[in-house]
């Protein structure tokens, strides 16, 4: 399955761009995305933290993922 | 009526018009937070920041921090107001204004809505120094 994956802040400097495709070969779960990203993307695990939101909400990493979701990767944010 | 106002805004924020939005004839006391840009971080000149926004899900989780603070606090309104894009020394990035019959209730909502919108909520900030940027926190 292959999913659509925005970023933001330095995601977005990581991936070299403000969305990715990403093939998922086994499970589709936030946590295999995660695993796929972090081969691709070795960067993102020197990152403090990070998250993935599924249609807006905080995702955690048994959380099935469809191709209709929209996806995205938050990093450590710093609003305010 | 309407209790809470939340947005997210590329242009400068007022700061006196959002005061004017919580106030009301049953509020005793408006507790207001602006944050402002400061030209400085660890010793370092800060230039200018740049916020980035994921909006909906801020927006979205900007929207449960303002439900929890009804939940926690006899609130009367409530707003808050993020600003995006690049912003100089000295300008507001963000500002939350709360307003209630009595003062305790509005500092604490007001605290309590700025820590949370700090940890919660998917907005960015670049430093941009004299020699390079960093995006803040991303490293530990």
């Amino acid at each position: 399955m292959k999913v659509n994956v925005l970023a933001f802040g330095i995601a977005k400097d990581i991936f070299g761009s403000s969305s990715v495709d990403v093939e998922l070969p086994g499970q589709n779960t936030t946590g295999s995305l995660k695993k796929s990203l972090e081969e691709r993307y070795p960067r993102l695990k020197q990152l403090a933290s990070y998250m993935v939101a599924v249609n807006n909400e905080y995702a955690p990493d048994q959380e099935i993922l469809t191709e209709r979701d929209e996806i995205a990767i938050i990093p450590p944010v710093s609003g305010g | 009526m309407l209790t809470t106002q939340i947005e997210i805004s590329d242009q400068p924020l007022n700061i006196q018009s959002c005061i004017d939005w919580v106030m009301s004839p049953q509020s005793g006391g408006i507790d207001v937070f602006i944050g402002t840009v400061r030209d400085s971080t660890k010793g370092k000149a800060v230039m200018r920041l740049e916020f980035e926004a994921y909006e909906p899900m801020a927006l979205k989780e900007m929207q449960k921090i303002a439900e929890r603070a009804f939940e926690k606090w006899p609130v009367q309104k409530l707003l808050i107001h993020h600003r995006t894009g690049i912003l100089q020394v000295g300008e507001v990035p963000v500002i939350i204004a709360i307003s209630c019959a009595h003062r305790q209730a509005a500092f604490e909502a007001c605290l309590y809505v700025i820590d949370t919108l700090k940890q919660t909520v998917p907005i960015w900030k670049k430093e941009i120094f004299e020699d390079g940027e960093v995006w803040v926190a991303a490293h530990p």
